[in-house]
């Protein structure tokens, strides 16, 4: 099938500023696209084009198989949620709700069933009649929902929809956004600063940073294969460990040594082709270092490490240990034997391993 | 509100000592309040007592003394009666003219006003802090300035001496206000709310009319209230820019009081000034409420 959205090589400057790089995306219909970066890396902006509120610099966007970079926005078959909600103050929750029919020109009888259909999928019904002020944020969120629901478009388009929430109400209004999603079957583009919720929601992740895309992928392929250190270190929590190492040949496997202070360096054999340079960045995630007898595989090493830092979390327990000059964090279990100052044998599982250019950030492996 | 914010400042002192404190310290306040109000009611008081006096009373009484014998004969007259050089019909008629003239230009410039401000903080055109630059510019101008050039614009338009071109000059030297008041309202408004109807199919009249004015009440009560003032009680272009037939009415009460026939009667000046003023006043007690809301009031909430 064609894709439902097409991004070519959009630019966009103001003034003199580039804020978007040379922006090449597609998604296939169904799919739910997140645009995560961090803050001012040009998500809003990008979802501005694609909304046609903002003029493209430069490129083509491509919108069911239509060119639609000069088109206004009410001809792009879209509907946006947007992070205040923007609900028309001085009108109900009905009347917000119709307000994009009622300009259209739908009749009335097709908006009142439209309405009342839209009211119970987000069981806003109660509401109706209320201004937005006399709603709660969580409430104005499901108006802003129901106002995009009722159009019924090609793509829904959501900037930061959740940012306002309070944590747990926002762990709530995620899952339902994924129900929403499962049900409805449409294309989907979300911006957010959140990797959590990009990686709970995506079908497929987006990388930004600085106006340019650094990863295009599933959920899994952004967390096991970051592109680059920038992804590795943005997605995930806590960030994946980091750790500069030297890396030498050593038969048919590589050698890595890391340097620790006031200990031996740390000696991994890692079984994987040669053919990496001296220097590197070793990447591993939290998990993928454990303790002792917990990790077993082909490509688990065991050192002894001396702990800096142990934290409980609950469920697990972060401890800390200097190695590369980094602060390095593992996941322990929640009972682990970790006390902070004493030695612990460590499992590192190699297999897991990403590997860096120190120059450039870019992946190796 | 006010008495507990006050008393709240107040320094605190020992438990008995204090609360002496506080009372006396409220009693000096209203007696200051009080003494304010005074001064600043004299003339008012005067004006009125005076309007209600006859003219032999007048010469003969102290100036701040109530009135013996209440008499409305100064107010008929300076209502219908009183000569401006050598007509004597009163205010009445330019009192019509000052209807004629200020609602006109008041929701014109008003209604113009709440556009440019929309297009302003919304709309960014190029050019657009220059174009709001220059209207605060406008703003500033001292109006003798542009009498020469204005009377000459008139003359070319064939507006001279009329009403409607009374109208046009109140509006053109109103705009700079109202705009500035729309503008800085509508800044407030949040722009997500413009992309969200843009969205929704609507165009930029549609936008305006349909979120923008009903949030505005606030902002035009305050405008109205201010350009009606300005333009009730303006003198100098109604001097200017009127003739015989369509003075407004700070024009003809001038002309009352200054008119040298006969005999100065106070009781009448004082009765045609009050009339005069009697409109702004109304404004501000039927709209004052809204007029301070407005002038503090952000506009949207979530
Ligand atoms: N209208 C504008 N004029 C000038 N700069 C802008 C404008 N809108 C956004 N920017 C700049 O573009 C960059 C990206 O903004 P935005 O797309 O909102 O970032 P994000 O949504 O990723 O946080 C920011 O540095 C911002 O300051
Ligand atoms: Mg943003």
């Amino acid at each position: 099938m064609a894709p439902i959205l097409e991004i070519r090589n959009v630019t966009k400057n103001f003034g003199t500023t580039e804020i978007l790089k040379g922006i090449n995306v597609a998604i296939e219909p169904g799919e739910f696209l997140v645009l995560v970066g961090p803050s001012g890396c040009g998500k809003s902006t990008l979802l501005n084009c694609i909304a046609g509120l903002e003029e493209t610099s430069g490129g083509e966007i491509l919108i069911g198989g239509r060119d639609m970079t000069h088109v206004s926005p009410k001809d792009r078959n879209i509907a946006m949620v947007f992070q205040s909600y923007a609900l028309y103050p001085t009108m109900s929750v009905a009347k917000n709700i119709t307000f994009g029919m009622k300009v259209r020109g739908v009749d009335p009888a097709t908006q009142e069933r439209k309405l009342k259909e839209v009211a119970a999928q987000l069981q806003i019904e109660h509401l109706l009649n209320r201004r937005p002020a006399q709603l709660s944020g969580g409430q104005r969120q499901r108006v802003a929902m129901g106002r995009a629901l009722v159009r019924d478009p090609a793509l829904f388009l959501f900037d930061e929809p959740l940012s306002n929430l309070d944590a747990k109400l926002r762990v709530e209004m995620r899952s339902e956004i994924k129900k929403l999603h499962a049900r409805l079957g449409t294309s989907m583009v979300y911006v957010t600063h959140d990797q959590i919720e990009a990686m709970t929601l995506a079908s497929k992740i987006v990388v930004m940073k600085g106006g340019v895309i650094q990863q295009i992928g599933t959920p899994s392929e952004i967390y096991n294969r970051p592109a680059n250190v920038f992804v590795a270190d943005f997605m995930g929590s806590p960030a994946m460990n980091l750790i500069p190492a030297k890396a030498r040949a050593n038969g048919g496997e590589t050698r890595l040594e890391i340097a620790r202070a006031g200990e031996p360096p740390l000696v991994l054999d890692h079984a994987a082709p040669a053919g990496l340079p001296e220097d590197v960045i070793l990447g591993l995630r939290p998990e993928d270092i454990a303790e002792a007898g917990f990790r077993s595989g082909q490509q688990v090493q065991t050192v002894d490490c001396r702990i800096d830092m142990v934290e409980p979390a609950g469920a697990d327990t972060f401890v800390v240990s200097e190695m590369g000059g980094k602060q390095v964090t593992a996941r322990l279990h929640a009972e682990t034997r970790a006390r902070a100052g004493e030695h612990l044998p460590l499992s590192f599982d190699l297999g897991k391993a990403s590997f860096f250019d120190p120059a450039s950030g870019d992946r190796l492996n | 509100m006010t008495d507990q914010a006050f008393s709240d400042t107040l320094p605190r002192a020992g438990a008995g000592q204090s609360r002496a404190l506080r009372i006396g310290l409220r009693w000096t306040l209203y007696a200051v309040l009080i003494l304010f109000a005074l001064f600043y009611l004299m003339p008012l008081f005067v004006m009125v007592t005076t309007s209600l006096k006859s003219l032999e009373e007048i010469r003969t009484g102290s100036l701040v003394a109530l009135p013996r014998a209440v008499t409305f004969d100064a107010w008929a007259k300076a209502w219908s009666g009183a000569c401006t050089g050598i007509q004597c019909e009163g205010v009445r008629p330019y009192f019509w003219n000052s209807v004629v003239l200020a609602v006109p230009a008041v929701a014109i410039s008003t209604f113009i006003g709440a556009v440019n401000g929309y297009i302003i903080a919304h709309w960014q055109f190029r050019g657009a802090n220059l174009f709001f630059a220059l209207l605060l510019f406008g703003c500033f101008i001292p109006f003798q300035v542009v009498l020469l050039p204005m009377a000459r614009l008139l003359g070319i338009l064939g507006l001279a001496g009329t009403i409607q071109g009374l109208i046009m000059v109140h509006v053109i030297y109103g705009l700079g206000f109202t705009t500035l008041f729309f503008r800085n309202y509508y800044v407030t408004i949040p722009q997500e709310l413009v992309r969200a109807a843009k969205i929704d199919g609507a165009g930029f009249f549609r936008i305006f009319w349909s979120i923008f004015l009903p949030l505005s009440l606030p902002i035009i009560v305050v405008t109205v209230i201010w350009q009606f003032t300005q333009i009730w009680n303006d003198f100098l272009f109604g001097v200017s820019f009127s003739q015989a037939g369509s003075q407004p009415i700070t024009v003809a009460l001038n002309n009352i009081v200054n008119s040298t026939t006969g005999v100065k009667e106070y009781n009448v000046d004082m009765a045609a000034a009050i009339i005069a003023a009697l409109p702004t006043l109304l404004v501000y007690i039927i709209a004052g409420k809204y007029f301070i809301r407005g002038l503090t009031a952000g506009s949207v909430k979530g």
